[in-house]
């Protein structure tokens, strides 16, 4: 399947990702209006981690073998066998944060503004997810495998 | 001490469209955005702006512009904002002003004055979407007469060695440690992907950029930063550089801050340490002395790789370039006034050095009459800023142009003139590893690519125009050029006629 893969060498920590993402998941689908107007305001689904140099954003693998699926218990994260995303169901999460914590990518994050957790989508219904499409150094590649 | 300096841009934030996303925070590296804690939002410190553009060009939405201080002096021909701010940053440092990039002097551009000819009627123009164009360049010194075997036709005369490039534009010198490795390795993969040269500079070659040797130029100057045997064979010719536009006359010095691990294996010289190139070669004071460096370096070579002789253009250029040939320089390298540095004192950079038109007439002349043009290529360089540029440089003489500038604006740089300080936000003239990262050599190869093409498809339009279908036939071609508003001496000494003659 088709994942979200960082190239650590050329991330530049801009942050841009998560701004775009933030406003892919937003009721108004803009920048300006998402930041601006919506409330609770839409959380970002891929967080760029930062150490001197060295930086990446690394949203949610996907896992074949899906801890956070294993540890849900309000059965709010799912894995759909066909495509092979793992989907959460904001409507089911009861912000337990287990996900969080089995997480071994740290790609789960909490939305406090609505006390569920949060994490990438892959943009369903884009042709790219908008961290790809809005990356201005091509550190982020939608493809097949790491090395595109 | 309290500055006197007043600020020199002003950044104006659109509040209706900022998002506070702290874009601009991370992009600037002189800390000219910050986010303020108490109030969540962020703002400006118009005192660092450089003007460099790289918050704009990445806010996501559009909401900053960056415009000129309006504050002015009481006006003053001679004692200018420029003139009183260089005193006070002086008198607060005791120390001569640096500066980056190149001449921005009100000196004439004679490329603006030059104008190309082009066929009506009685000539024909070439279509070059229709017909074969020639741009490729062979570089290196040429024999005075060929003989042939008259029984088989092969050829007898034993050639120095040349260089084929696909267009006549190659990188100018540019050493890492003033620019960064993702830089050099932009210029190294276009150059060779588009069949030109690029320049290492003085900085030595990084090893990771070894396979691109038959398309790197290695340099070889007063510092010696660098030099080793595997270095020179690495390469497809060698560069003496005895000056540079930017700075004639003057050495060269990388701050020991910009000396990284990396930049200090591949100089050879201790981290940290300030790299100081002497102002002259020590072992030549003398064209004779300049001959043993570059038959020491073609003996070195086993005589397969082309020696180019590199000077700042002044004011006996062309007496000089004389003694070079005649020392064996295969092709000769010369900077004009306008040509750029990482780092030069100012007041050098603004006032040293002729115009790069003006030396490369001046010397094609000179080895035209002497009879030995035909031992050299010359390559000008220095402020060459596009392909109309280029094709005038060709028809005054030279065999091929040198673009850096150019070619950093085409990786992000805006000629903030702020190189020096190594912060550089758009990750070229810096070595910092944070900064560098800002340059996807993927990406900065294509941009480089794409430069060389777009000027190559103009200069064969150009050329087409002029009913000519091969770059050969334009070279050193002046009845292809008009002068407009130069006095006599001036065209003269381009050896153009006046427009309308």
């Amino acid at each position: 399947m088709k994942k979200v893969y960082p190239k650590e060498e050329v991330c530049m920590a801009c942050r841009l990702c998560e701004v775009h993402c933030l406003a892919a998941h937003s009721l108004s689908q803009d920048l300006i209006r998402a930041y601006k107007l919506e409330s609770p305001r839409p959380r970002a689904l891929v967080q760029v981690t930062e150490k001197g140099p060295v930086s990446l954003a690394l949203p949610c693998r996907h896992c074949r073998e899906p801890m956070c699926v294993y540890g849900c218990f309000a059965g709010a994260l799912t894995r759909d066998e066909a495509t092979g995303v793992v989907s959460l169901d904001p409507d089911k999460c009861v912000g337990c944060w287990t996900c969080l914590a089995v997480c071994p990518y740290g790609a789960i994050y909490r939305d406090p503004a609505r006390g569920v957790a949060a994490k990438c989508d892959l943009c369903a219904g884009r042709p790219q997810p908008a961290c790809v499409a809005n990356c201005p150094n091509e550190a982020l590649i939608f493809a097949e495998s790491a090395r595109g | 001490m309290k500055t006197f300096l007043p600020n020199k841009f002003i950044i104006e934030r659109n509040h209706g469209r900022c998002i506070h996303c702290q874009v601009c925070v991370n992009q600037c590296s002189y800390e000219a955005h910050y986010l303020d804690p108490f109030s969540g939002e962020v703002k400006s410190r118009d005192r660092n702006c450089t003007n460099c553009h790289r918050c704009v060009a990445f806010c996501p939405t559009e909401a900053l512009a960056i415009r000129c201080s309006p504050l002015d002096y009481v006006p003053n021909r001679n004692w200018t904002g420029e003139v009183i701010e260089d005193i006070i940053k002086q008198s607060e440092s005791g120390a001569m002003v640096l500066t980056g990039m190149g001449n921005d002097k009100d000196h004439p551009i004679y490329w603006d004055k030059l104008l190309l000819n082009a066929s009506q009627v009685t000539n024909p123009s070439i279509d070059p979407l229709r017909e074969p164009m020639e741009l490729r360049t062979t570089l290196g010194r040429k024999p005075d007469r060929l003989a042939y075997d008259k029984a088989t036709g092969r050829l007898i005369t034993k050639l120095a060695p040349q260089l084929t490039i696909n267009t006549p534009i190659i990188f100018a010198a540019m050493s890492y440690g003033a620019i960064s490795l993702t830089a050099h390795e932009s210029l190294a993969r276009a150059a060779s992907i588009a069949g030109t040269l690029y320049n290492t500079g003085e900085g030595g070659l990084h090893k990771s950029l070894y396979k691109y040797g038959a398309n790197t130029i290695v340099q070889v100057a007063s510092g010696r930063f660098g030099v080793h045997p595997e270095y020179l064979d690495a390469a497809a010719a060698i560069e003496i550089k005895i000056g540079q536009g930017a700075k004639p006359g003057i050495g060269g010095h990388l701050p020991g801050e910009k000396v990284s691990a990396e930049v200090s294996v591949t100089r050879m010289i201790p981290m940290g340490t300030d790299a100081l190139s002497p102002a002259p070669h020590h072992d030549i004071y003398s064209i004779e002395d300049l001959a043993q460096l570059i038959y020491a370096l073609k003996e070195a070579t086993n005589y397969t790789k082309p020696v180019i002789v590199k000077i700042s253009a002044v004011h006996n250029a062309a007496a000089i370039a004389s003694g070079m040939v005649r020392a064996g320089a295969d092709m000769i390298c010369l900077d004009g006034l306008r040509g750029s540095t990482g780092a030069a004192p100012k007041i050098i950079r603004d006032n040293v050095g002729i115009p790069i038109e003006l030396a490369l007439a001046a010397v094609d002349t000179r080895l035209r009459q002497e009879g030995i043009r035909n031992q050299t290529s010359i390559i000008a360089s220095g402020g060459i800023r596009n392909s109309g540029d280029v094709i005038k440089a060709i028809a005054l003489g030279a065999d091929a142009v040198a673009i850096g500038t150019a070619a950093l604006v085409a990786l992000g740089c805006t000629v903030c003139q702020m190189c020096h300080t190594g912060k550089c936000p758009w990750g070229i003239a810096t070595t910092n590893l944070a900064l560098t990262k800002r340059i996807n050599p993927d990406i900065g190869t294509q941009r480089l690519v794409n430069l060389l093409r777009g000027w190559s498809l103009e200069i064969e339009d150009m050329l087409g125009g002029m009913g000519i279908n091969a770059l050969e036939s334009l070279r050193g071609n002046r009845l292809h050029l008009r002068g407009v508003g130069l006095t006599d001496t001036e065209l003269e000494i381009l050896g153009v006629k006046m427009a309308g003659a």
